[in-house]
Formats: C-alpha cells, sequence, structure tokens
C-alpha cells in the first residue's frame, strides 16, 4: 500500500498501486480485481482520482506516441503522455494542443476524463472537442474504440465521465498549427465587474486566449487584471528562463491567511499592474505560470487547501458572481487565486462535461475546517440558485442535491458506467 | 553538429530505462537506432514511439533470443555487419522474487542467467568489432545491488556483481584503446521492474533523471555512473561496513 493524496493535499490516504502497461495487461488487471480508478498526475484537487484503501490504476507508464501525421496534425499516443510532452515536441513542429487547461503536468487521460478547458474555450471548446478517436478499456467487455463518429454515445461518456466508463488507454487528438511558441498578449487592469463583462465581450472576437485574476477581497468594489492573448509568429531573442522554484517544505500553518492575504492581493495586483499593456510571452508562461513554481499547494500548510470553481449560465452571470464575493468578502475568508473566466457559447462534447455556456468562478481557500464549509454552503446557495455546476475535477465536498441538480444528464451516463470503476468521489456523490 | 550520423544499439530496449535513454538520444539529433528486445511487438511500440519523437532519425527494432550463446553471437554480428556502433547500452534484465529463487532452483537459474550471463555474453559479443574498430562507448547496467551480497536480493544482486566484475575486466583489456565501457548503477528507479518495491513503499527515483545521468555518463565516458549520485556514497558505505555490523541490518 502507498499512501497518496491529491492535488489540494486534504489528506493521505492508503491505496493499492497498480502500474498499467500493456493493452492485454490491463484486460487481465482488470478483470481479476476488485473495483478501482485510473490515476494519471493526480493533479486534481479533490477525490475524483482517489480510491481509499482501494485500487488506483496508475497511467503515467502508458506514455508512448504511437503515430503523428506531420500533415493534417492528427497524433496518436497513450493516454498517459503528458501535455507537457506534446507541448515540447511539437510547438517547436508548428503544432500545438489546441486546449490546455493551466498546468502542463497531466495526462491526456485526466485531460478526457476531466474534459478540461482553457482560456479559450470561446473559440475552441474544451478538450473533448478535439478528441477525434479513444480506446476504453473495460472490465465487463472487450474493449471499445469510440469518437465522435464512432459509436458517439460512448464517446460523450467518456469525455468528462472521470474515469467511470473504464480506463482510457489511447487518444487520437487533432493538433493546431501554431506560428512559434510565443503569444502577443496584453493585460489590463479593471475595477468593476461590469468593466470584466465588457473586456470580456469585447475580446470575444479578436482574442483567442482570454482569462482574468481577480482580488476577490477588496471589499469596496471589485477589481482585477483581465489578461488577453494570440498566438504570434514575432518571437523575442531571448529565451525563457528555466529556472523552476520550489516550495521545499510544507509549512506548519498556511501562508495563505487572513493576515497575509491582503498584502498578497494588493501586491499582486499592483505588481501586475505595473505590467500592463501589450508583452510578448512565451507559451509556457502564459499557459502554466505556476507550473515554474514546484509544488506550490504545499503553501496552504498541512490541513490542504479546496478550490471551488463554478459556472453559472450567463444572464445570471453577473449577480452570481457578485454575491458569491459578497459572501466571500463578509465570511473574511479570502482566496489568492481567484479566477473569473467567460465560457463561450458551446455545446459541451461530454454528458458530464463541466464547461456549459456561461461564466466560470475558480477559488482556493485554505481547509479552514468548519469556517470554510460553512462559506461552501453559501455559495452553493447562489450557483444552485443560479442553475450552475461545480467542477468535479476541483471539488472534494459538494452535497449530493447540487451535483444532481448541476449535471442533468446523470442517469443517462450511468449506463456507461463501467462496474469495475470507483472513485472516493463516485461513492460520495453516486452511492457506489 | 557531428559529422556524421551517430550510430546506437540497445539491447533490452523495452527496459524503461533504456528507454528514457533513447529519447534523450533522439532529442537533439538524428541517429542511427536499433533496438533489440525479447518481444518484437514491445520493442517495436518503443520504436514506433521514437519515430515519432524524431522521424528524422533510422530506427529499427529486432527481437532475439537473450540466453542462447549462439542466438546471441548472431544477433549481434547482424548489428554490427555494417559497422561498429558508436554507442552500446546493454540494458536488460528483470527483478526476481528473492524468496522463489531460494526455493526454486529453475527460478535462480533464470534470474542469474538472464540478470548476469546474458549481459556480459551481449558485451563480450560486441567488444570485439568495437576493439577492431578501436572506437565507440560500451555502457552496460549493472546495479547498487551489485556491490555487497545482501540477504533480501543477493540472487539479483550476485548476477549484477557478475556484470560489475566483467565490465571492470573489460575496462583493463581496453584500457590502451579508444574504446570506453561505462559501468551503470543504479539506484531503485520508479519503473515497471520495480512496481512491487514502490507497492511496499520503498523511495525510487525518477527514470527521467536517471536516463540524465546516464546519457551524461556514456557522452563523458566515465567509468562507472552511479545513479542517483548520492548512492555511490551510500554503497562506500556499505561496501566497507564491518561484516559485525553489516549482519545486524536488515536490508
Amino acid at each position: 500500500m502507498a499512501a497518496i493524496s491529491s492535488w489540494g493535499r486534504l489528506g493521505r490516504w492508503e491505496h493499492e498501486v497498480q502500474a498499467l502497461t500493456g493493452q492485454e495487461h490491463i484486460i487481465r488487471q482488470l478483470k481479476n480485481g476488485r473495483p478501482g480508478i485510473a490515476h494519471g498526475m493526480g493533479r486534481s484537487y479533490g477525490d475524483v482520482c482517489l480510491n481509499p484503501n482501494g485500487i488506483l490504476w496508475d497511467t503515467t507508464k502508458l506514455d508512448h506516441f504511437i503515430r503523428f501525421d506531420e500533415n493534417t496534425g492528427r497524433l496518436h499516443c497513450e493516454a498517459g503522455v503528458l501535455l507537457r510532452d506534446i507541448q515540447r515536441l511539437f510547438i517547436p513542429r508548428g503544432w500545438i494542443l489546441p486546449v490546455t487547461p493551466g498546468t502542463q503536468f497531466i495526462t491526456v487521460g485526466g485531460a478526457i476524463a476531466n474534459d478540461v478547458h482553457g482560456k479559450n474555450h470561446h473559440v475552441s471548446g474544451s478538450f473533448g472537442d478535439h478528441i477525434r478517436q479513444l480506446t476504453l478499456i473495460r472490465s465487463d467487455s472487450p474493449p471499445i474504440s469510440c469518437g465522435p463518429g464512432l459509436e458517439p454515445d460512448w464517446f460523450a461518456a467518456t469525455v468528462g465521465g472521470f474515469g467511470l466508463t473504464g480506463i482510457i488507454t489511447e487518444a487520437e487528438i487533432q493538433l493546431r498549427r501554431v506560428p512559434g511558441p510565443w503569444l502577443a498578449t496584453e493585460t489590463l487592469p479593471y475595477n468593476s465587474l461590469a468593466e470584466f463583462f465588457s473586456l470580456a465581450d469585447a475580446s470575444e472576437t479578436g482574442w483567442e486566449h482570454t482569462v482574468s485574476w481577480l482580488d476577490c477581497l477588496h471589499s469596496k468594489s471589485v477589481r482585477g487584471l483581465f489578461m488577453r492573448g494570440n498566438p504570434t509568429p514575432l518571437a523575442l531573442s531571448h529565451g525563457p528562463s528555466s529556472r523552476k522554484l520550489a516550495m521545499p517544505f510544507v509549512p506548519p500553518v498556511s501562508l495563505v491567511n487572513p493576515l497575509s492575504l491582503p498584502v498578497l492581493n494588493t501586491g499582486y495586483f499592483h505588481l501586475k499592474k505595473r505590467d500592463s499593456g501589450q508583452r510578448l510571452v512565451q507559451y509556457e508562461a502564459f499557459f502554466y505560470p505556476l507550473d515554474n513554481l514546484l509544488d506550490w499547494n504545499r503553501m496552504y500548510g498541512p490541513k490542504g487547501f479546496f478550490q471551488y470553481q463554478s459556472v453559472v449560465p450567463r444572464p445570471v452571470g453577473f449577480d452570481a458572481v457578485q454575491a458569491m464575493l459578497k459572501e466571500i468578502a463578509k465570511s473574511g475568508e479570502g482566496s489568492f487565486l481567484a479566477v473569473l473566466k467567460t465560457f463561450g457559447d458551446r455545446k459541451p462534447v461530454g454528458m458530464m462535461s463541466f464547461p456549459q455556456p456561461g461564466v466560470t468562478l475558480a477559488l482556493d481557500f485554505p481547509n479552514q475546517g468548519q469556517r470554510t464549509h460553512k462559506l461552501f454552503g453559501k455559495l452553493d446557495a447562489i450557483v444552485r440558485e443560479a442553475g450552475g455546476r461545480i467542477y468535479l475535477a476541483k471539488d472534494a465536498r459538494m452535497p449530493r442535491d447540487l451535483f444532481i441538480a448541476g449535471y442533468p444528464r446523470l442517469s443517462e451516463f450511468l449506463q456507461y458506467r463501467d462496474p469495475g470503476m470507483s472513485s472516493a468521489l463516485s461513492r460520495r456523490l453516486i452511492g457506489e | 553538429m557531428p559529422d556524421t550520423i551517430k550510430s546506437i544499439a540497445i539491447i533490452g530496449a523495452t527496459s524503461a530505462i533504456a528507454e528514457h535513454c533513447a529519447r534523450l538520444w533522439v532529442k537533439d539529433s538524428a541517429v542511427n537506432l536499433v533496438l533489440v528486445g525479447r518481444n518484437l511487438a514491445k520493442t517495436e511500440k518503443v520504436a514506433a514511439d521514437l519515430r515519432v519523437r524524431s522521424p528524422q532519425s533510422t530506427i529499427r527494432s529486432l527481437a532475439g533470443d537473450f540466453i542462447d550463446p549462439l542466438a546471441i553471437r548472431q544477433l549481434v554480428a547482424n548489428i554490427t555487419s555494417e559497422g561498429s556502433p558508436d554507442i552500446v547500452l546493454i540494458a536488460h534484465g528483470s527483478l526476481p522474487d528473492q524468496i522463489q529463487c531460494q526455493q526454486d532452483l529453475s527460478a535462480n537459474h533464470e534470474a542469474l542467467a538472464i540478470n548476469g550471463v546474458s549481459p556480459v555474453l551481449f558485451a563480450e559479443a560486441f567488444i570485439s568489432p568495437m576493439q577492431q574498430a578501436n572506437h565507440g562507448t560500451l555502457a552496460i547496467i549493472g546495479s547498487v545491488a551489485g556491490d555487497r551480497g545482501r540477504k533480501s536480493n543477493y540472487v539479483y544482486g550476485a548476477a549484477k556483481g557478475l556484470v560489475t566484475r566483467y565490465a571492470q575486466g573489460l575496462q583493463h583489456r581496453l584500457a590502451k584503446t579508444q574504446v570506453k565501457v561505462v559501468l551503470v548503477k543504479p539506484g531503485p528507479t520508479d519503473t515497471p521492474m520495480t512496481a512491487q518495491l514502490k507497492q511496499q513503499g520503498g523511495k525510487l527515483a525518477n527514470v527521467e533523471d536517471v536516463a540524465q545521468a546516464i546519457v551524461k555518463g556514456i557522452g563523458q565516458g566515465k567509468p562507472v555512473v552511479y545513479t542517483p549520485a548520492k548512492w555511490a556514497l551510500i554503497m562506500m558505505a556499505i561496501r566497507h561496513l564491518p561484516r559485525m555490523l553489516f549482519n545486524k541490518l536488515d536490508i
């Protein structure tokens, strides 16, 4: 047994870890075992990748590329390949992942199972939008190949299906042409929620990537920084520094706390405000700013932290976000990493995909026990009222009724479930 | 840029350490690579991955018998027929169950053959054409386990000890030539071979870091490469520990 935690570090639990290697081997492993769940880099925040006292199927050894067509940009690879390896290998050759989340230390399989999104949802949708085919190995039937045009129901269940339809072992990804590793970016400070929405709307056309950081402690009014960017053939002569910093130990208390937060947020706001305007930024710095601070999750101390990411429909977006920010300010709990972003008007690929048309707010909170849960209860009420949902890849605590309300295709999805797959999250929210 | 494309042969190419070395070799320039494994389908999977990483490289995969001396001779003759390689990496092995080896002499024999006899036969077969060409580096993967026999894995350790002594002999024999022999001694590394150790809570080295150290050591023609480097110190201590103390250790 090995003690495993997820990215939120809310606890460490014993797991029986079994490495997956070849296809035939996996079929045998699934047949004569207890239920388990696929586990890649463990970068999801809550319990979607955990199965305490049970089996975790480690997918990181499934890290082979299988085929790449230089003319079409179609990449066939195993599911344990890291997004980092795809970016590093193919960007110099003129191809890039069309969708990437805020870390590249995740596997292709994890990106599909959580149907991750990035800063360009309004242009490119989610990760699943670019999967042409995938292979699913199940405990109760022969392997299934599926894609948008082949067994589309299996595909829709598996994309965003948080690992419950079987083990994703291979995928074909459609990469996108890119002129180079640089982006032309612009950072604009904003001082109200209305200003954020008008910047977001104005940037929908003409900007591929949009995202914003928000100071949610600033009680008088909302303030933040709106960032947008486009790929560019331009380049700076000096490459980015490859130096990585690491959080070398777990501090005894969270470094993010009510005393430090106003200083951190104000400091960050003014530091970045100084850089506002147009700049060329290399893709790693633009897409993955936190990847350069290894083990940054340790800064929340031994009790770990929660991420609360919701999406609410656009018509009620303004009011819902405002209400959530008010609750947070009132509670005195703060979030250093607060990200506000609009999603485009696109139909999600997966039955259980998180992105839906609207506005998404992601917040990190140090785990303060009851106090933190009390705040979440209030935020839940706002999300429920607004007809929104919470992101499973981030969740460690949402109540079952909010899950059922937020994911109306749940019962349809459950028809595709593999009885051999079970996670802490599935037991918490579905009951098995 | 090298004048000519480097030619590299890897025996046991499906081993995770060897595979990561190959990924590093194809990363910076085109190479001429021959991959040899016991299972052709698995070896071909590694080759396909490397072809995606480096379309400009030439990558061939071969399967062969790793135990039969005549088969080994023939396989190596096939590889060296077009010239002696610039680099040979002999990387195969499998971690046997010590207790099973104590009870079942066939399992014991098999473990000694695949981890000890087989790699040295490959080394011997490659070294003659390399010596004739007076060129190239032959690297062979031993193990820290070969430095001193311990009750928890002395069958594997003895096989790797054979590799160690053989590499020393080759180094002595080739001291006056341009041919370099590199003995690699990895500590426990996170690969499919050590899945059982990991399950028991062992702390394992990252295979990418281990491969990086091996490729660097081969480039420099170092006689011995411990990786991670701390194992050089740990094993020095273990080798020199007086028997009275050593026998009290549960390792």
